[in-house]
């Protein structure tokens, strides 16, 4: 399982950030339990995340008083400026806009998921924090956006910040609700 | 500093996640109850690691429940137990009236409630003395 390395964080009032960098690292453990391979492992992490995500949107909504994006940049500028701050406590910077406007990337300095965590040897293919592409990924869905979010760098496999790289596929027009996956 | 609602809903697609993928029947519900204890365990060891990496052993078992009562209840729960009581002969009933993680309940109720447990158990590796946990909720 992973290796909590230490560094020195004192006192009570770090844990509660602990507390879900904790179990998010237990899920991912069970997770690689459950499933032979990463990839499988990676898939499930989206899943979840996905979920999560649908259901996040609602809290983020109603605590944000942000309005309706008229564009992606908009989405980008709330994403990493609100709903990170939000939700993790950090900002990541936006970069690397394609010249069509529908691409971009999260730089993250530092990733919450990640404390203490050491990837083992064994898992070079898993995206440890592939929860977060789901979560965007269904957060962004109830709001009619369908998009698709990876990890193209990662500061576990040794890379010197997180990026994520956010695409535009398409709006979505109908009405339906997303359902679980 | 990770905000509570998303603990909350990774806790929930946790427990409904570890469900989901089991068939039904007693067999798997144990099992399910085991996978859940155990991710719950990992948790409760890591955070005690962290609590007492630079505090001294506690004294005696009243010494960790209040450990546990106080400052450990308020780091994960967000309060403190409300009440405290035992037989002096090593059983300790703690009580929270308003239990963080099953304040927003839906369906599934008592896959929350094991869950929850298993942050339990954890708490009791700073001693080598096993306990065990048992969970009534209202």
């Amino acid at each position: 399982h992973f290796v909590w390395g230490t560094n020195g964080k004192k006192g009570l009032l770090k844990t509660s950030s602990e507390l879900f960098t904790l179990t998010y690292g237990a899920l991912v453990t069970q997770l690689c339990k459950d499933y032979e391979n990463d990839e499988d492992v990676n898939k499930q992490l989206d899943k979840m995340g996905f979920n999560i995500g649908v259901r996040l949107i609602e809290d983020f909504l109603a605590r944000s008083n942000v309005g309706r994006c008229h564009d992606f940049r908009e989405t980008a500028d709330v994403i990493a400026k609100v709903a990170f701050k939000m939700y993790l406590g950090i900002t990541p910077s936006i970069t690397n806009w394609s010249p069509a406007g529908d691409e971009f990337s999260l730089i993250l300095e530092n990733n919450p998921l990640v404390d203490f965590v050491e990837l083992p040897d064994n898992h070079s293919s898993l995206i440890y924090s592939n929860l977060l592409c789901g979560v965007l990924r269904g957060a962004l869905e109830m709001v009619q956006m369908a998009v698709e979010a990876k990890f193209v760098q990662d500061t576990l496999k040794g890379d010197g910040v997180t990026e994520i790289r956010m695409r535009f596929i398409r709006r979505i027009e109908d009405n339906l609700p997303a359902g679980e996956e | 500093m990770a905000d509570e609602a998303l603990f909350l809903l990774l806790h929930n697609e946790m427990v409904s996640g570890v469900y989901k993928s089991a068939e039904q029947g007693e067999v798997e519900n144990g099992r399910c109850i085991t996978k859940l204890e155990n991710m719950g365990f990992r948790v409760g060891q890591g955070l005690i690691e962290r609590f007492t990496k630079d505090t001294a052993r506690f004294k005696d078992e009243l010494d960790i429940m209040k450990f546990i009562c106080k400052d450990f209840w308020t780091t994960v729960f967000k309060k403190q137990i409300d009440n405290l009581r035992t037989n002096h002969q090593g059983i300790y009933v703690l009580q929270d009236n308003k239990f963080r993680l099953l304040t927003q309940m839906s369906a599934g109720k008592q896959y929350l409630e094991h869950a929850s447990k298993c942050l339990l158990p954890s708490a009791m590796i700073v001693r080598p003395s096993p306990a065990t946990w048992n969970c009534k909720s209202n």
